[in-house]
């Protein structure tokens, strides 16, 4: 069996970590990277004779999340015990959500290569975080090798919403889509930081394979460990070789989690850590249930924004983009504002996208600038389309105003007349310089009149090299043209 | 009579009106308490150094006269399952030996800001799994009218401190029956308030939807005052209801004439002990001679109580306390690994009967029988409470014995945990349906062991339990009988 006769079937559960000013059950700050233990309370350490008491934020901002990706919300829902035994877990249960979750039946649309595709989400349930422990005293970090280990919690108890999606997913690159534009839409709805280094946003993959044009699911393992996107693509594409070749082998895929090593390039078997878990769900006795009423439920989606989604299309609509360009404003709500700005101040909204595109993305990114960081606006950028547009100047004197403007703030418009940039369109002067090269070139004219079209190109240099580059290189072109055939 | 025999309501008056102070009356109750801790045992701890400082804070607040409430510079005992901060709280465990908690239980808060002052923690039964105070790690309780007798569970260091005036009055908790049948067995007070009508932050917990604190004292009246002062609505438990408390005492002394009481057919079963019966009937006449009406009910599901709360209470008494790991705090037993190092610590750090319902409650739980058993007991359990809200709509209290036997001898019931387990068959059902209930004295046996009457009520409905009970109290004496603390 080829490896191209298996369809890989991937399921991905994300844990956004909500930023509330503090915890899901207790008063503490939800702030990353302060010293270890200090911001706990007997509540979220599970001390003896505490009890957790429901952070309303945390609520709003699940149902907004649910909201963001067409789910139900429910108008009942209640939150269970999941009990096993951790260190990093402090009551030995998490308390989180079983059968009755808040958000269940939505879908999110992924942009690939391919087109639009529908990726159901099964359900998006609010829980709480654990702890988190540091293996020491090793030389690889891993629990395997230490010789103790340090429990921090100030993670326990942040408020977590796990988003699980259908197994819809049939290949790496959409579940690098679906993840980019999970991602951009939690931005976009401000309910988290959704950073992977500092653990706001984790990713598990359910990966299996099965003959193309069955229906049956095959075997399929957990794959956890992966800190970035890149990293999830990865795991997934060799997950999906390894189990082709377990598969041709004859063998059986076992059903376990795995880890992404990444100095290795694997996904590794956890299956020595693997207990058989039985969470023995029950409701959690010290919590009442989550009764919404419509209004409340309503106002939430009411005061959502425009949604990635819909502003790509309203891009795509309102200022004649492709759906690639409208996807690489709207990745990011800020970038999309700017933009939107931008395009109501030019005559030419596709125009000011590429610029934004091209050098603007190329120079924030070399001198790591922000859109806060920059030193002109919109109007000014829009100045510099109209002046290309106009045929003023022309692209290659465009970029080099584009640098005046974004190193110093300066007036696209005035550095053109500073520097007397104005391109030459006067078809008479342009006519003397090009009759002046083509008498300096007559072994160049004889390639070209013997066959060699190419050699244009030279002859147009050398008339943008005789006008400082002043000339139009358009009307350049087509005077050469017309004078060598004629 | 000695100062330390009174009730809090009499001793209130002395120390309002300045006759005793509040450090005398501590140093007075101490010495009584520490005279007769070698017979009793009902104190795990004694804080008696901490307990003269509150004394003498309290005696400031008497003296300028402001913030003076009836319980200001009076001595009480708590159950060592109630987080005392900085004081050792051991759920008479060898699991939380030595375990000093950061924080107080809410109701010891609201104690501590009525001036009131704590003699010491009481012994119980571990992790409050018992009706006798025999599994306790540390020691066993005896009953003050029996010393070869218990005191009951699994609040029986609270009732036998009371009994023995080693306290006021303290504070008991009460899952299946635990403050009421040590009440009984001891011939005191204890009030089961409603779910919810206390706040449970703080209280170590056992069963979370069945758990509830409750005040333990000489008579009704102190019960109302220990009431007012720990009944309400805590935002830092979720559980706790947001319902307005009454002055109890306001209600208490009206009478009871045309009061339906409900006498339940299924709690009068064959083989009852006679004297208990005896005694039961004698006090339902007493409230009709007061102007009750009595009325027959059935509570037909409550045969199942039993059942059903031997699959909750110990299902989530198992997540409770699982997180007894030894990681964070307690016992350690060090292993090679993590397991070991969980499966050593618990093995070594708790008794058998906690150890048996943690098994039992993970069974219930576990993957294929949580249906057949959890989900079915919570489905019993509102059939019971859909009982309960019948009769309720019939009668305003239901009045039963509050248990089958008085005080029984130490290691009667230690052999077979299943006759133990019945010794709640009166209480538990309560519990279940969430309902406040109190047990009062109502007879001695012929070998000189209290008799207890137990009066149920509609939620939040205690003032009228608590009026029930004075009308009764008031009518007999059995209230001011005191044990000799003899042996058998």
């Amino acid at each position: 069996m080829a490896f191209e006769d298996y369809e890989p079937v991937i399921g991905l559960e994300v844990h956004c970590e909500l930023k509330t000013a503090t915890k899901l059950f207790c008063g503490c700050p939800t702030t990353f990277g302060n010293e270890a233990n200090t911001q706990v309370c007997p509540v979220c350490l599970g001390l003896p004779g505490t009890l957790p008491v429901m952070n309303g934020k945390a609520v709003e901002f699940a149902v907004k999340i649910g909201h963001s990706l067409n789910c139900s919300i429910a108008d009942y829902s209640k939150m269970d015990r999941k009990n096993y035994y951790y260190p990093d877990l402090p009551k030995a249960y998490q308390v989180s959500q079983y059968d009755k979750p808040l958000n269940y039946g939505g879908h999110l649309d992924i942009v690939t290569k391919e087109g639009t595709k529908r990726i159901g989400v099964t359900r998006a349930h609010l829980e709480e975080d654990a702890g988190k422990l540091v293996h020491a005293g090793g030389k690889s970090g891993r629990l395997d090798s230490s010789d103790y280990s340090l429990a921090d919690y100030n993670r326990g108890g942040i408020p977590l919403v796990e988003i699980v999606s259908e197994p819809d997913i049939r290949s790496s690159e959409e579940a690098h889509a679906y993840l980019t534009a999970l991602k951009s839409i939690l931005l976009y709805i401000d309910v988290s930081d959704c950073n992977m280094e500092e653990g706001s946003l984790r990713c598990d993959a359910n990966v299996s394979i099965r003959k193309k044009g069955t229906e049956k699911f095959g075997t399929r393992t957990e794959i956890k460990n992966m800190n970035s996107f890149k990293f999830v693509k990865q795991a997934i594409e060799y997950e999906i070789k390894r189990q082709a070749a377990v598969l041709d082998k004859g063998e059986r895929v076992i059903q376990e989690s795995r880890l992404w090593d990444v100095t290795e390039n694997k996904t590794k078997s956890m299956r020595s850590k693997e207990e058989a878990h039985d969470y023995r769900y029950f409701p959690e006795p010290d919590l009442v249930p989550i009764i919404l009423d419509k209004a409340y439920v309503q106002k939430l989606k009411a005061e959502l924004p425009e949604l990635p989604g819909a502003k790509r299309t309203r891009f795509e609509k309102d200022y004649g983009l492709t759906a690639y360009d409208a996807g690489v404003l709207t990745a990011e709500q800020e970038l999309a504002q700017w933009f939107e700005v931008g395009a109501k101040v030019t005559k030419n909204p596709k125009g000011f996208a590429n610029w934004m595109m091209g050098d603007m993305a190329a120079q924030m990114k070399e001198q790591e600038k922000e859109l806060k960081d920059l030193k002109f606006d919109q109007k000014k950028l829009a100045e510099l389309v109209d002046l290309v547009d106009a045929e003023t100047i022309n692209s290659k004197q465009a970029k080099e105003v584009f640098l005046e403007l974004f190193n110093e703030g300066a007036s696209p418009a005035e550095v053109v007349k500073t520097k007397g940039m104005a391109q030459v369109s006067d078809p008479k002067a342009i006519e003397a310089a090009v009759d002046k090269v083509l008498a300096e070139n007559p072994n160049v004219v004889v390639d070209y009149k013997g066959g060699k079209q190419g050699v244009i190109g030279f002859l147009v240099g050398k008339v943008m090299q005789a006008s400082q580059g002043k000339a139009n290189p358009k009307m350049v072109n087509e005077i050469i043209k017309k004078k060598l055939d004629s | 009579m000695e100062l330390y025999q009174k009730t809090i309501h009499e001793i209130a008056a002395d120390l309002k009106a300045k006759k005793v102070s509040s450090v005398e009356l501590t140093k007075a109750t101490m010495a009584h308490l520490k005279a007769v801790e070698p017979k009793v045992q009902s104190f795990i701890t004694v804080t008696e150094e901490a307990a003269l400082a509150q004394a003498a804070e309290a005696d400031k607040r008497l003296a300028s006269g402001n913030d003076v409430t009836p319980l200001t510079g009076v001595p009480l005992g708590i159950k060592d399952l109630l987080c005392t901060k900085g004081v050792q709280t051991t759920c008479a465990s060898k699991m939380l030996e030595g375990f000093k908690p950061p924080y107080n239980a809410t109701v010891v808060e609201r104690l501590n800001a009525a001036g009131a002052i704590m003699v010491g923690k009481t012994n119980m039964d571990e992790f409050a799994m018992g009706s006798s105070t025999e599994s306790s790690y540390y020691q066993k309780t005896k009953n003050p009218w029996n010393l070869s007798c218990v005191p009951g569970g699994s609040s029986g260091g609270s009732a036998s401190c009371v009994s023995a005036d080693q306290a006021f009055a303290s504070l008991g908790s009460d899952t299946g029956g635990s403050i009421r049948q040590p009440a009984a067995l001891c011939g005191i007070v204890g009030l089961k308030p409603t779910y919810g009508r206390v706040s449970r932050y703080g209280l170590i917990a056992f069963a979370s939807s069945l758990d509830q604190i409750g005040p333990m004292t000489k008579d009704v009246e102190d019960c109302a005052l220990m009431m007012n002062a720990i009944a309400g609505h805590d935002p830092k438990d979720s559980t706790s209801a947001d319902v307005a408390v009454p002055d109890y005492t306001t209600e208490m002394k009206k009478s009871i004439k045309g009061l339906k009481i409900g006498i339940p057919k299924e709690f009068f079963p064959e083989g009852m002990n006679p004297e208990v019966t005896e005694a039961t009937k004698k006090a339902i006449e007493q409230l009709k001679s007061l102007g009750a009406e009595v009325h027959e009910i059935s509570l037909p599901h409550s045969p199942y109580s039993l059942a059903a709360y031997y699959v909750l209470a110990p299902s989530e008494a198992s997540s409770n306390l699982a997180r007894y790991d030894g990681v964070r705090y307690g016992l350690r037993v060090p292993g090679e690994n993590i397991v070991e190092m969980y499966s050593k610590t618990r093995a070594a750090g708790f008794g058998p009967e906690v150890k048996r319902r943690i098994m039992l409650g993970t069974y219930a739980l576990s993957s294929g029988y949580y249906d057949a058993y959890y989900l079915k007991a919570l489905k019993v359990r509102r059939l019971i409470k859909q009982d309960y809200d019948q009769a309720f709509a019939k009668v305003d209290i239901i009045v039963t014995p509050t248990v089958p036997n008085p005080a029984f001898k130490f290691g009667e019931k230690t052999d077979n945990p299943l006759t133990m387990y019945l010794e709640d068959i009166f209480t538990i059902s309560i519990n279940i349906a969430g309902l406040p209930a109190l047990s009062l004295p109502c007879g001695i046996s012929k070998t000189d062991l209290p008799i207890g009457l137990q009066m149920i009520g509609k939620p939040f409905d205690e003032a009228t339990l608590l009026k029930a009970a004075y009308a009764y109290e008031q009518s007999t004496d059995w209230h001011k009988r005191k044990p000799t603390l003899k042996e058998s």
